[in-house]
């Protein structure tokens, strides 16, 4: 009996199919995260309705015009300083009259917690530009965090960026709860000029 | 006389085997850690820099809105204003409130709470258009926003 042989299938163009498909993921896919900066605008407002009154100590007033300068509070403020004096606004350490006014709140975790009643208005020109208004965004955001960073290690002995990375681990979540509710980030963006 | 032969010695060619199994290693691992492409972009897009920035979560809730000046084949039809692109074409600022309505429509009624839209803007634009598209955001009652930046130092001049 004639033994029949075994033709083995070409292997060899395998790896062109394979390079082939690998060439079409390559270009019809693309690898970007998608990162930025969270805001949340305010609601339309029914015409009716006054909108709440809000003390003038306790609004920290950002302007920036269309050469992309910035007034903070009525004073001509560089790019780089903005950071600290938000966070000086922001935490009032020496409790001014003129900075915000503080509540007693209690917060989970924390315990009683004097929470400050600040809130930060941003208002722009229609000609400032965005890369501008992105830089002041970011700035306003780390003086929050930088505060938060603050407060976290003093309670839990860690930043609260390494808490809001690991936000996985068990406890974390109520942790970040509590640091937002203590330092509630308020960044109010006004309609512009 | 000894006979000196000559010793051929035939290198034995690389085996391409296990080339196949490489290139679909490369294959998989680019199909788990990209995405789709979804739309052709027509408008060229710089985002700026930022530090504290946060990851989108949540892909199928994030709806993109598109602003920059047009690509290069496209600018001598358009000039150079910055122009708002929607899914795959240009769109006027009034038409957004028919875009978040229709996104809305694509995802499930529980988590319309949660749809976000991101804006991907050139450094190069102003704020007007900016203004002008969040008013529309505010009227249409989409109120989540990202600005969508990549990670990188603020130039603080």
């Amino acid at each position: 009996m004639a033994r029949r042989k075994f033709q083995e299938i070409n292997a060899g163009s395998m790896a062109d199919i394979a390079f082939l498909l690998l060439i079409f993921f390559l270009v019809t896919t693309t690898m970007d995260i998608d990162k930025g900066l969270n805001r949340i605008l305010p609601p339309k407002l029914i015409t009716e309705e006054k909108p709440p009154v809000i003390k003038e100590r306790n609004v920290f007033v950002v302007l920036l015009n269309d050469k992309n300068q910035l007034l903070v509070e009525g004073e001509i403020v560089e790019l780089s300083n903005l950071r600290e004096e938000t966070k000086e606004f922001i935490a009032n350490p020496k409790r001014l009259k003129t900075l915000p006014e503080f509540t007693e709140k209690e917060i989970r975790i924390l315990g009683r917690m004097q929470v400050s009643k600040q809130i930060t208005s941003l208002q722009n020109d229609r000609g400032t530009s965005y890369e501008t208004y992105i830089a002041v965004q970011n700035e306003l955001a780390a003086a929050y965090n930088e505060l938060r960073d603050d407060m976290a290690i003093k309670e839990f002995g860690e930043p609260y960026k390494q808490l809001v990375k690991n936000k996985k681990l068990p406890g974390n979540s109520a942790k970040i709860d509590a640091i937002r509710k203590a330092i509630p980030q308020r960044i109010s963006e006004a309609e512009p000029s | 006389m000894t006979k000196f032969k000559k010793q051929k010695k035939d290198s034995p060619g690389i085996s391409t085997a296990s080339l196949p199994d490489i290139v679909f290693m490369l294959l998989f691992f680019f199909m788990v850690t990209t995405v789709m492409r979804e739309v052709t972009l027509q408008v060229k897009i710089v985002k700026p820099t930022a530090t504290e920035i946060a990851k989108l979560e949540h892909k199928s809730l994030v709806s993109y809105i598109y602003v920059g000046p047009p690509i290069k084949g496209l600018l001598d039809k358009l000039g150079p204003e910055p122009r708002m692109q929607l899914n795959d074409a240009f769109a006027e600022i009034d038409e957004i409130g028919e875009f978040v309505v229709s996104e809305r429509e694509k995802i499930d009624e529980k988590e319309v709470g949660k749809q976000t839209f991101s804006l991907k803007v050139d450094t190069e634009v102003k704020m007007g258009i900016i203004s002008d598209i969040k008013m529309e955001l505010r009227e249409a009652q989409a109120l989540k926003i990202n600005y969508s930046t990549r990670k990188g130092e603020v130039l603080t001049k």
